[in-house]
């Protein structure tokens, strides 16, 4: 075997299993749900189907799909943004202010809950903001004459769930390329006249664009897809796309349109980023 | 309609059984084939009850071994892909007409089933269970969905519809996230036929109303009870057996009543699987199920919808409270039973609810 030859088998035989795995894993029923989202019946169902685009033309047709969908992209806008205000300083800190010890046990600290299940985490939160809850309680108990807090089943008690639930990942990108950053390139800035703000502003948000541009994705792509949060704990007053996808499969079973829909809300996040691409290239986040 | 009283107990007390049943009969199982009775139910639904299937097995020496769905459509998918895959499936009285045109359950063999006669023919006879001459599925169970309430709150007890559409109970009002029963709902409140109502804009308009009203939409059994403890409603559309169950087993202080304006009434109907690999045993199972025997067990001990068998109902102490309810003759009367959908109507209520939702979400 020659070493050219010995080369390309490695490189089959290293990466195949893993495309092989996402082949068989996503490729294979992705294909499968493209197919049935083309079709007029669902499959299972003793009928001959016929293609048709019918499905995808029921979401600009159905005058509540577009509401719906602009619903669930402004919960993922808002998820983001409390996402990156609260773990960007707490990886800025982490990175760059704390040493040592101290540093692994308060990371063990972020991704703790992780360890934890999902569910578990959303429904100990409908504990705390419920009217007489621990939010609620601790309040009364300093101001007993303060009107009772009441958010849960609201907009907001959706928007703080969700942002516990995905902070850790904005923490832990925004960390890796904070941590990056050169302490030499922030002693250059200053000793050149910059002040410290100024030093952020032109150094070191720049230099950690990437991790926050990537934290953003991994928040902003489930959360909109997301109907488990939004229906523990929005109650009435929340409704996604995902949750209408779901009562396809389960309610109507019309998997043609729930299959359509997911690759509707698909291409809404592929949109979103080619619109976004241009700025983010430019600044290098993809790099 | 959908009846899981999940709970944990009965979660681990199904699986437990299922466990043990699949390890003692997983070596020779092509053998012990014709000692087998596959089940297709709602896990916790009577079929399970642990007591009535050791006492099944007792005497006729058929062991049962379940497989669960989670939602109808779930059923019929099931029913689809494994032909000759069980004996015995749980189809209501909106479903067995759909699977028995599908081909998917096959004719009764009411000579079969002693308890047949003592069946009340209300529901034995009903167009919903039979079609072409033919018996597609036992009468089982039935029950009622109406509105529950807060005692403590509400005094005395409401017994309207519009009770629910009260301007003065802002943020008090619970229902149930089903666009079938919603819909339902809306009908009976604008005087149309629940099933088909002709009219789908003024019941959309109606339960837009609600929007203020509306606090809380539950999903499970076990939801319903969790909120309606922490007083995230006081009134909500409920299934009788379920608000029995909360009021008995949970000490909550739940009231009950069919509206006048009319409730709902559903009933199971028990079938044999097409191509069911034991006919003999599916149709032994299911007489076990209209038992007197049988339904008082599992009423006393566990809480079950009131039986199609009135000899059933008659062996239950007069204090049961699900006796109480079935026997109250006026309120029966104002039920409208649940009749199949076509997959159509379907999708313009689930349409219509997902519409109200997102109006309700702003």
């Amino acid at each position: 075997m020659s070493p050219r030859q010995r080369q390309i088998w490695s490189i089959f035989s290293l990466t195949g299993p893993a495309y092989l795995w996402l082949a068989v894993t996503i490729f294979l029923p992705l294909s499968a749900m493209l197919y049935c989202s083309l079709l007029d019946t669902s499959p299972l169902v003793p009928r001959p189907a016929h293609f048709t685009l019918a499905n995808y033309a029921a979401f600009f047709q159905k005058s509540f799909y577009l509401p719906l969908t602009w619903w669930s992209l402004q919960l993922g806008f808002w998820t983001t943004l409390f996402c990156f205000l609260i773990g960007y300083p707490a990886a800025y800190a982490l990175a760059k202010k704390i040493k040592g010890r101290w540093r692994e046990a308060l990371f063990l600290l972020i991704v703790l809950p992780f360890w934890s299940n999902a569910l578990v985490r959303i429904f100990s939160w409908t504990m705390v903001l419920r009217p007489n809850g621990l939010i609620d309680a601790a309040l009364h108990w300093i101001l007993p004459e303060a009107p009772h807090i009441d958010i849960l089943f609201s907009y907001p008690a959706v928007v703080i769930g969700l942002v516990h639930s995905y902070l850790p990942y904005m923490i832990l990108t925004c960390y890796i390329s904070l941590q990056a950053i050169d302490d030499s390139l922030m002693e250059a800035a200053r000793s050149l006249g910059a002040e410290a703000w100024t030093v952020f502003r032109r150094v070191v948000l720049p230099l950690s664009l990437p991790g926050v541009v990537s934290g953003a994705v991994l928040i902003f792509v489930p959360v909109i897809g997301s109907f488990m949060e939004p229906r523990i704990l929005g109650g009435p007053r929340a409704v996604t796309l995902g949750m209408n996808i779901e009562e396809q499969f389960t309610v109507t079973s019309n998997w043609p349109l729930g299959a359509a829909l997911s690759f509707t809300m698909l291409g809404i996040v592929i949109l979103f980023f080619l619109v976004l691409y241009p700025v983010l290239k430019k600044r290098g986040a993809f790099a | 309609m959908t009846k899981i009283w999940s709970n944990r107990r009965q979660f681990l007390a199904g699986a437990t059984a299922l466990g043990v049943g699949t390890a003692i009969l997983g070596a020779p199982r092509v053998a012990r084939a014709a000692g087998e009775v596959k089940v297709l139910n709602w896990q916790g639904y009577g079929t399970d009850f642990q007591a009535g299937v050791d006492a099944f097995q007792k005497k006729t020496g058929l062991s049962v071994v379940h497989d669960y769905y989670t939602s109808e459509p779930e059923m019929m998918t099931k029913l689809r892909t494994n032909p000759g895959g069980y004996d015995v499936v749980l189809t209501n009285c909106v479903w067995n007409n759909l699977a028995s045109k599908e081909g998917l359950v096959q004719p009764i063999d009411t000579s079969k089933i002693s308890h047949w006669n003592d069946l009340n023919p209300a529901f034995r006879d009903s167009e919903r269970l039979n079609q072409d001459g033919k018996v597609y599925g036992v009468a089982w169970v039935w029950g009622t969905t109406g509105i529950a309430f807060n005692e403590d709150v509400y005094k005395p007890a409401p017994d309207t519809l519009a009770k629910l559409w009260d301007p003065a109970l802002k943020k008090k009002v619970a229902l149930r996230d089903d666009a079938v029963e919603v819909v339902s709902f809306g009908a009976i409140m604008t005087g149309q036929d629940m099933n088909h109502p002709t009219d789908l804009e003024k019941v959309k308009a109606k339960i837009l109303e609600l929007k203020d009203n509306v606090n809380y939409l539950w999903a499970s059994e076990d939801d319903w009870h969790k909120q309606f403890a922490a007083k995230a409603f006081d009134i909500s559309t409920m299934w009788g057996g379920a608000a029995i169950r909360a009021k008995t087993g949970f000490k909550l202080p739940v009231g009950f009543y069919i509206p006048k304006e009319g409730g709902i009434g559903w009933f199971d109907g028990l079938a044999v699987a097409k191509d069911a690999p034991n006919p003999d045993g599916a149709h032994a199972f299911i007489n076990w199920m209209v038992d007197p025997e049988f339904y008082t067990a599992w009423e006393t001990k566990e809480g079950a919808p009131a039986s199609a068998n009135p000899k059933a109902m008659e062996a239950l102490p007069d204090s049961d409270p699900t006796k109480v309810a079935a026997s109250d003759g006026d309120a029966v009367k104002r039920l409208q039973f649940m009749a199949p959908l076509s997959d159509d109507e379907r999708q313009r209520y689930s349409d219509l609810w997902a519409e109200v939702r997102t109006a309700f979400a702003k």
